[in-house]
């Protein structure tokens, strides 16, 4: 697996998340991937990025095209230097929320997506990695 | 000092019309005098009242210190500038070029006058300098504030123009939602339609979704609370323009739907809507498709 064409979206303000919305998008669209594909990739990078701002204080995204033998796909990593989570399992359980959400971004998007990684140091920051397979 | 000061405002003041005819010259070699978007009378008046105000500003106050009241003509006149600059659709390089452009015409005039006295010279030029310096900044900040109130314009403007409720039938209201729905145009939306509603009397409102791309829990969880408030004034909501990628994407995340209507066309939650209301659609005999 290689990968190659890597950009990086900031992600600060809630209008970040727009716009690194808008480049997964035009991705997920240049590698052909179907409409369903293409819509629970976005969705996944919406929630993930929606956490970057509003949990991580702010960080990058960055977008990567990635190839297994002649499959292609796409590979998105979240980077904060926020607070971290402390517990990682809780973090990922449906309806758990530390802030006023509903609680299922994080594990709704891994639902959305063929490869979910996610690192978090308390006080260091958060990793999240995913990757959507056409 | 107070030499250097009256000699910059009296060369200011006995040759003004060889200084504009120098700044023009020296803004046309820039190529931005022979601008359409700009008279040339015009410039030619703006370029006057500027070194009408220095000159004023410089016979009263410190020429380094712009902060003083002295200065609150010119700091007008500057943001009167960049605001019609903005307007006409000037770059923030042009602009701060108008005050530059201006350097070069007053250090030539001032070496004319000043060329014996070397020492008078230096400090005249470098006070001129940081003068028009912060000038330039100053100009600057008016165009990138000029800019920003633009910008907040639109974007209110967006919102409003975003959040149509519509009357479809009678006592059922329709809200075309597009775009991205984040918190500032929920809001937007949830008193519009809340207020329609205590209006018009409706009891049925319908929100398409179809123009909304992006379907995440925030919006989601948007649109739960919008349907909670219209229930708790005692209508029905119905969220129609649920396309099938939106529909697999909502399964998937697990956001709990179920106690809202849904329908995947307008037109399908227009027929529930009348149905609900008892009302009954026919076509007129004789008519076919």
């Amino acid at each position: 697996m290689d990968a190659s064409d890597s950009r990086t979206v900031k992600l600060t303000t809630e209008q970040d998340v727009v716009s690194a919305r808008q480049a997964v998008r035009q991705l997920c669209q240049e590698l052909g991937f179907s409409l369903v594909e293409q819509t629970k990739t976005v969705t996944a990078a919406s929630e993930l990025a929606r956490n970057t701002v509003t949990h991580g204080g702010g960080g990058e995204m960055r977008l990567q095209v990635v190839r297994n033998g002649t499959r292609r796909g796409v590979r998105l990593t979240f980077e904060d230097r926020g607070p971290g989570m402390p517990d990682i399992e809780k973090a990922m359980s449906d309806g758990w929320s530390s802030g006023d959400g509903l609680g299922m971004g994080l594990s709704g998007a891994r639902r959305l997506v063929n490869e979910f990684e996610i690192e978090s140091q308390p006080g260091e920051g958060t990793r999240v990695s995913i990757a959507r397979w056409k | 000092m107070s030499k250097a000061r009256t000699t910059t405002a009296s060369i200011l003041k006995s040759h003004e019309k060889e200084l504009v005819a120098d700044w023009q010259k020296e803004l046309a070699s820039a190529g931005s005098a022979s601008d359409v978007r700009i008279g040339e009378r015009a410039l030619h008046a703006q370029m006057s009242e500027f070194i009408g105000l220095l000159r004023d500003a410089a016979q009263h106050g410190d020429l380094v210190d712009v902060d003083r009241t002295a200065w609150q003509p010119m700091r007008q006149f500057l943001q009167e500038v960049s605001r019609s600059r903005v307007a006409q659709g000037f770059t923030s390089e042009q602009t701060a070029l108008f005050i530059f452009s201006f350097k070069k015409p007053l250090f030539v005039r001032l070496r004319k006058e000043l060329g014996d006295d070397p020492e008078t010279l230096a400090a005249e030029t470098w006070a001129a300098t940081q003068l028009l310096d912060r000038m330039a900044l100053l100009a600057m900040r008016s165009y990138q504030q000029s800019r920003e109130e633009v910008i907040v314009r639109q974007q209110e403007e967006m919102l409003e123009l975003s959040t149509p409720v519509v009357k479809l039938w009678d006592g059922v209201l329709g809200l075309p939602m597009i775009g991205t729905l984040d918190s500032a145009r929920t809001q937007v939306v949830m008193e519009t339609l809340l207020q329609r509603i205590v209006e018009t009397g409706a009891e049925i409102a319908i929100i398409d979704i179809t123009g909304v791309p992006t379907v995440d829990t925030q919006v989601a969880q948007h649109l739960l609370k919008t349907v909670a408030a219209i229930r708790l004034m005692g209508a029905d909501c119905i969220i129609s323009g649920v396309r099938p990628q939106i529909a697999q994407t909502i399964v998937h995340l697990g956001v709990d739907l179920h106690d809202v209507t849904t329908k995947a066309t307008l037109a399908d939650a227009l027929a529930l809507a009348l149905q609900r209301s008892g009302w009954t659609v026919e076509r007129s005999s004789g008519q076919t498709r």
